[in-house]
């Protein structure tokens, strides 16, 4: 892949992810710039029965505010938010935090197809979507949507994942503007730091 | 920017369901009703939203089965047992003090919360003076939801969440176990009525201490939303209690002011004293 990179403007971050999700989040979040001007919003597979932890472990380890989402949260830039436990999280215009306790999808609620679809419809070619490690097939529609609706997409490389069956299953799908190693999305996040408001692009050449 | 067709088509959709049947949808939250309208046209057969318009024009059973696709969540009894125990700690105490009591459970679906306050009423000595107001806006759901019969399957669950939440007796006290399904108690009935009542269009029918509506304002937009509150805060008397869902607020809500927290983690409110 020889990148070649060209101005465009990102307002948000969609993320999922299953098995090994914790472990691969511990790596991409702190890589966030404090300056980022997108949202974040993330989809971990978790127990539905219990109080979800996440925003407690990684506001230490992240430069931007994190929150678990609740209903009608307005969105703001440079925050992350995770998708509460037993809830779908969605995104509506606004653009406002939405949530639903609809049907599980590929077992989940919350479920990473849902957030993604959503978020498509909201910001469309302004959204970056990744898919992480995970033994799941959730995920993989949501990605193609983002992608037919001109968002950039990102898939954990299967080797890298801690358990590759979501990549593989997103990869099937749709083919994505980048297939990378943890540590290199980690190092794509920080080009997305921007005083100037727009963000770096990077195209790969030919497919 | 120019909408594209699906938002075209779902917002005429939204409107031929109002002029023709009444239902208002209009003030729903448009990522979940979107996401619900696929899957809806897709079980009706239908391509486009277009064609599942058509169709429920000219077709009242369509429309039924497409108003259940649209407002049937499954829920649970005791769904998050924490609800339940804070009720039953921080509220019922309260509750005692009046000589008579009128509940609402607004969106009440099939009945799941119903039966459950009712039991947790009972069990605390307050059910026989209780009066429980249960509305939804589908007919057929509230006729499951007075039929009080759920598949025996989803008994162990409900059972988990009714000792989580401190049930002091055991749940099968409250229902006959037969031919896979079980049949809660018809003695509950006698302090159920079971109405049809739109929070988008109606209005407040009864002054009422506790209120519980979970999981039902996350599918309105912000304005239904402030609507839908508004009628609880004149519905509730001083000092009345609400109860909405874990990761539901009041707080971006115009009417904030007029709730106080009782048990926040649980989303169990007060109406403030204001007189």
């Amino acid at each position: 892949m020889n990148p070649e990179v060209q101005r465009r403007r990102i307002d948000a971050i969609v993320i999922g992810a299953s098995a090994g999700g914790v472990e691969a989040l511990s790596v991409l979040l702190p890589a966030l710039p404090v300056s980022l001007r997108a949202s974040v919003f993330i989809v971990v597979h978790l127990p539905r029965e219990r109080p979800s932890l996440l925003a407690d472990i990684f506001a230490p380890k992240c430069a931007l505010p994190v929150r678990e989402a609740e209903d009608k949260m307005p969105v703001e830039s440079g925050t992350v938010y995770f998708a509460p436990p037993d809830y779908h999280l969605l995104l509506d215009k606004g653009p406002q935090l939405a949530l639903s306790v609809d049907d599980l999808v590929h077992y989940s609620r919350p479920s990473i197809d849902v957030l993604f679809d959503s978020a498509a419809d909201v910001y469309g070619a302004r959204l970056m979507g990744i898919i992480l490690t995970g033994a799941n097939e959730d995920g993989s529609a949501g990605l193609a949507a983002v992608h037919r609706l001109g968002g950039m997409t990102i898939v954990q490389e299967p080797d890298s994942a801690q358990v590759p069956l979501m990549v593989l299953s997103a990869l099937r799908r749709s083919a994505p503007d980048f297939v990378l190693p943890l540590d290199e999305i980690a190092a794509l996040l920080r080009t997305l730091a921007s005083a100037d408001t727009t963000a770096p692009r990077i195209i790969p050449q030919g497919k | 920017m120019a909408a594209d067709n699906t938002d075209i088509e779902l917002r005429l959709l939204i409107d031929a369901i109002y002029l023709k049947y009444h239902y208002d949808f209009r003030g729903y939250a448009t990522a979940s009703l979107k996401r619900r309208l696929a899957a809806a046209q897709g079980r009706i057969g239908c391509e486009t939203l277009s064609q599942l318009q058509d169709k429920i024009l000219r077709d009242a059973e369509t429309f039924a089965k497409l108003l259940s696709l649209l407002t049937v969540p499954v829920s649970e009894m005791f769904r998050d047992p924490s609800y339940f125990l804070s009720l039953r700690e921080r509220v019922v105490p309260l509750l005692r003090t009046y000589p008579s009591l009128k509940v609402w459970v607004a969106g009440c679906s099939t009945g799941e919360e119903v039966y459950s306050l009712a039991i947790l009423l009972r069990e605390e000595g307050l059910l026989e003076r209780t009066l429980i107001y249960a509305t939804d806006i589908n007919p057929q759901t509230l006729q499951k939801a007075a039929a009080g019969v759920y598949a025996v399957d989803r008994i162990a669950g409900f059972t988990q969440n009714h000792r989580k939440a401190g049930g002091t007796a055991s749940l099968s006290d409250y229902y006959t176990a037969a031919y896979g399904r079980a049949v809660f108690d018809k003695s509950f009935r006698q302090h159920i009525v079971f109405s049809d009542h739109s929070l988008a269009t109606d209005s407040v029918f009864a002054e009422v201490q506790l209120i519980s509506c979970r999981n039902v304002l996350i599918y309105f937009d912000r304005k239904l939303q402030n609507r839908a509150i508004g009628l609880f805060r004149d519905a509730l008397c001083r000092k009345g209690f609400i109860g909405i869902g874990m990761k539901e607020s009041l707080r971006f809500s115009s009417h904030s002011q007029a709730f106080t927290d009782v048990v926040y983690q649980d989303r169990i409110f007060q109406k403030a004293g204001i007189t």
